[in-house]
């Protein structure tokens, strides 16, 4: 490992311009005759739009435009879609209501589209947005997914809000193994909505060029080209060969800037309407409403063990909440993405999942980091923990007795999983969190009259998003490849352009250190290039925990074409046969002489094309690759959470974390650990902080960031992580990826120690210092009136 | 529409604005400093802090009628042109402090008056609770900590 190469804690090249605000984000880019967009949201839950009346507003100084839903559908801009299709039990299609980016008819949720005002200001487009007024005609809200099936139809075409009930696995082998069962576990699990809030707010920047009838789309997406792919093809605003999207610098995303919203369409049809460059910039609390939640599932689940603690069957029956519409991916997060899941680190012969998915008159619910994982792992592993204790089971021995120890591994759900040691992430994560000591700790604690706990969660996932073949054979709509393309200056620098998509990841750097260590060269020669559609050939983007597993293959497969061109081409110069050329630290030899040629030597001829005829060999130094992984990646470890509370006023301190995850070859340690960090954090967040409720009427009352509690530098404490490495073996570079790890499994871990500090189960997420205050008081009355 | 003047980054700025312009606008929009940052609408994340007369603040909570005849410094000002980074800068690389950049800005500004307040030998508990008025969604704040300790130290030398 050079100081640059695979495997170094390289300082990313990117922070430069990070740290000296020179960073270039959507709202940061000003276009020449840029007018405002403003758009006009629903203040109801559900109502019928009776009428929209725009001659007030249209009136306003500055006011360029009006438009509203009518006008789009005479536009006939088409609808926004779900590109993954579910299919129930009985085999019929998920229900797909329509979803027009602007409402028109009626509206679903507090905070739908109705209108967008366009000025020359971002003031004058304010004020006169206030000035439309929109006639409602308030309908009942549902709002609750757990009873929405018994409540009146939002969408015609989804009877009971049912959009689908889907199931997998085996029914009659689990209810088998349910009777048979020695002991079984059963929880009520609520898994909380969340609220991404990537501290970048989306923006959007649609522009038209009426000389080349071409459209640009500057925006914070995490997939330029499969947003290109959307709107042109499915929602029809611009055909795909005359619409450029440029996604710059973008600051975070975690799956909420993956989607196709209203937005974007509208400020792109917009620009065309009225001859001007159209930006729209969210606001946060318009943010709260207008980003795809993430989570938000009720779940039965039953575990069977048998005499020895073996776990022999597990039945899962959730509903999902998926909003008012169907967002981009959300059919398949709490499907494909989740039930597969559900055997964990264990050998289970037998599970069986059940999954409906409702609509509410909520905001749209898709992929939020981990995306239907962080809700398998809190079921599994709550369950197991739980199990253990009501066993009287050791929680660490309980695991050990069920981990899967031959690989590959076949589940009851689908997945395979290639290589893992889960036994070695425990006893490394034990060691480091000393949880020996415990006890002791556990006893000082209650001296100063804390209670202490210590949970477990030991974790797996399927990303490395994903086999076109599987996924498709799913009901995926598209392919989940990854494409590179390899390009040799003549003067020897590299440009490597990629699908991917970087907004926090470290690309720049991670990239160029792959480059710069196959091909020998200096990694200030490496350049990375990507989140424009007319740069970059088609590429999926970034999400899943996919840009290492799949992106840098596809770069690597495009550096072994590269490396064998530039053989051809140092066979030219040095007089040599092709196969006597070795290629090594950056330089050509022939083997077994002292012949050689430089890297930049052997780069200029390739263009100079002097030693070589056309029809030997074409010029230039430049290839591409399109990988297809074979199978998804299975990162997995061991966190181990240590908390005290204060039983008088509920606060949970974490008092220590141990992190020891399976993430295969590592890049870029530094960078790693970083996305540990920040998923733990937002894991902790979902435990201990975060939720979107809604009232009985369907407004969201966590509507903003006072009232919204997102993790702050206090809630968290420092990490200790470490890593056991068997490495991927379905990709050269042996990479599982780590993006979402922390962040699926975290909240179990949290939730395990809490619960073992204070002595009852009976408590859910996030177990505010109110809601742990409630269940110490509960679990005492009870034990009273028991007493 | 009011007329204001301030100093900017040493530079004396002067230009008619509405009244309601927010000073986070005032700086990104007329004078397309565009290193300070809008991450919410309620004073919360801090994605937008500035000095103004050598104290942090929330531009976002600021007029910019209300810097009238001040001195303002943003994040383009902290380093030198065509200097090296300010130490807070480089320790922010040196940890990987950052992975979205987006609120780092904020950060940095907010750390660098940390340093003024607190002194220069700054202890983990600390730092956490004075960044309770900046949110970062990315890193867990973990390595944020870390390079802010080590900037302060090293701001002690410059």
């Amino acid at each position: 490992m050079t100081a640059t190469g695979i495997g170094a804690a390289v300082r990313r090249k990117e922070d430069f311009r990070f740290v000296t605000g020179k960073g270039q984000y959507t709202d940061d880019i000003s276009r020449p005759g840029e007018a405002r967009a403003v758009f006009v949201r629903s203040p109801h839950a559900h109502a019928a739009i009776k009428r929209v009346d725009t001659a007030a507003a249209a009136a306003m100084p500055g006011v360029l435009a009006v438009l509203t839903g009518a006008e789009l559908a005479a536009d006939q801009i088409g609808h926004l879609i779900c590109g993954w299709m579910i299919h129930s039990k009985d085999g019929s299609p998920m229900k797909m209501a329509p979803h027009p980016a602007l409402a028109a008819g009626k509206v679903c949720y507090v905070g739908d589209p109705v209108a967008v005002v366009v000025a020359e200001t971002l003031a004058q487009a304010r004020d006169a947005a206030e000035r439309i007024k929109v006639d409602y005609d308030v309908l009942p809200a549902v709002t609750d997914p757990a009873k929405a099936q018994a409540e009146p139809a939002i969408h015609e075409v989804a009877p009971r809000n049912t959009i689908y009930q889907w199931h997998l696995g085996d029914a009659k082998a689990v209810d088998a193994a349910l009777r048979a069962a020695r002991h079984v576990t059963r929880l009520d699990i609520v898994n909380n909505r969340l609220v991404p809030n990537a501290m970048e707010p989306r923006v959007a920047i649609g522009e038209y060029d009426r000389g080349n009838d071409s459209f640009t789309l500057w925006n914070t997406t995490q997939n330029p080209h499969v947003a290109r792919l959307v709107i042109s093809a499915f929602v029809r605003v611009a055909p795909e060969h005359k619409l450029r999207v440029i996604a710059p610098d973008v600051g975070g995303g975690f799956g909420s800037k993956i989607f196709i919203y209203p937005e974007e369409v509208v400020c792109l049809w917009a620009a065309k309407k009225v001859g001007r460059p159209v930006k729209w910039t969210c606001d946060r609390s318009e943010a709260f409403l207008a980003d795809a939640h993430g989570r938000d599932h009720v779940t039965h689940a039953e575990m069977a063990f048998d005499e020895g603690g073996k776990i022999i069957g597990l039945k899962v029956k959730t509903i999902a909440n998926l909003g008012a519409y169907m967002s981009t991916f959300s059919s398949s997060i709490p499907t494909y993405l989740y039930a597969t899941l559900l055997s964990g680190q264990y050998d289970i012969p037998a599970i069986y999942c059940e999954v409906d998915a409702v609509y509410t008159n909520t905001v749209p619910v898709d992929a939020y980091r981990g995306a239907g994982r962080p809700e398998a792992t809190f079921v599994v592993e709550r369950l197991v923990e739980v199990g253990a204790r009501e066993q009287g089971i050791d929680p660490a021995e309980l695991r050990k007795r069920n981990f899967i120890r031959s690989f590959p591994h076949q589940t009851p759900v689908i997945m395979t999983y290639d290589a893992g040691d889960y036994q070695a992430s425990l006893k490394k994560a034990m060691e480091l969190a000393d949880v020996k000591g415990f006890g002791k700790r556990k006893r000082e604690s209650m001296r100063a009259g804390k209670l202490r706990g210590l949970g477990y969660s030991t974790y797996i996932e399927a990303c490395g998003i994903a086999p076109s073949q599987a996924v498709g054979s799913l009901g995926c709509g598209v392919g989940l490849w990854e494409s590179a393309e390899v390009r040799v200056n003549p003067t020897g620098s590299v440009e490597v352009l990629t699908g991917c998509h970087q907004h926090g990841q470290g690309h720049e750097t991670t990239f160029a250190q792959v480059v710069s260590d196959r091909l020998g060269i200096p990694i200030e020669q490496v350049s990375v290039i990507h989140g424009d559609t007319d740069k970059v050939q088609f590429g999926m983007g970034t999400y899943g925990s996919r840009s290492g597993a799949v992106g840098l293959t596809a770069v690597v497969k495009a550096i072994e074409k590269v490396e064998a061109k530039a053989k051809k081409v140092a066979a030219f110069m040095l007089e040599a046969a092709e196969a006597d050329i070795e290629f090594r630290n950056g330089k050509f030899t022939v083997a077994g002489t002292d012949k050689s040629a430089a890297w930049g030597e052997v780069a200029l001829n390739a263009y100079i094309a002097h030693k070589f005829a056309g029809a030997q060999l074409e010029p230039g130094l430049k290839e591409s690759a399109f990988y297809d992984p074979t199978n998804f990646t299975f990162p997995a470890g061991c966190h181990i959470c240590e908390v005290e509370i204060d039983p008088d006023t509920g606060r949970t301190e974490i008092v220590g974390w141990t992190a020891v995850d399976d993430f295969g070859k590592v890049v870029n340690p530094m960078i790693v650990e970083g996305q540990v960090h920040g998923g733990v954090a937002q894991g902790v967040g979902q435990a201990l902080l975060e939720k979107a409720v809604y009232d009985k009427d369907g407004q969201l009352v966590s509507g903003s960031l006072m009232d919204y509690t997102m993790p702050r530098a206090e809630h968290l404490p420092t990490l200790k992580v470490d890593t056991t490495v068997t490495p991927c073996p379905s990709n050269p570079l042996g990479i599982k990826g780590c993006g979402e790890a922390g962040a699926i499994a975290a909240p179990a871990a949290v939730i395990n120690a809490i619960t073992d500090a204070i002595g009852t189960e009976d408590l859910a997420m996030p177990a505010t210092p109110q809601a742990v205050w409630a269940a110490i008081r509960r679990a005492a009355s009870m034990q009273k009136a028991a007493e | 529409m009011p007329a204001v003047s301030m100093t900017v980054n040493g530079k004396a700025v002067t230009a008619d604005v509405d009244p309601r312009t927010l000073l986070v606008q005032f700086l990104r929009e007329n004078l397309r400093l565009t290193g300070t940052h809008v991450g919410c609408d309620t004073t919360q994340c801090g994605a937008c802090v500035v000095h103004l007369d050598g104290v942090a603040v929330k531009s976002c909570t600021v007029l910019a009628l209300q810097a009238d005849g001040c001195n303002v410094l943003t994040i383009e000002g902290l380093a030198a042109p065509d200097g090296p980074l300010h130490p807070m800068q480089e320790a922010f690389r040196e940890h990987h402090g950052l992975q979205c950049g987006f609120c780092t800005p904020g950060m940095v500004m907010t750390a660098v008056d940390i340093v003024r307040r607190k002194g220069h030998e700054l202890d983990e508990r600390t730092i956490r609770q004075e960044l309770d008025g900046n949110l970062c969604r990315c890193t867990g704040y973990h390595n944020i900590v870390k390079a802010i300790a080590a900037g302060a130290r090293a701001m002690k030398g410059a």
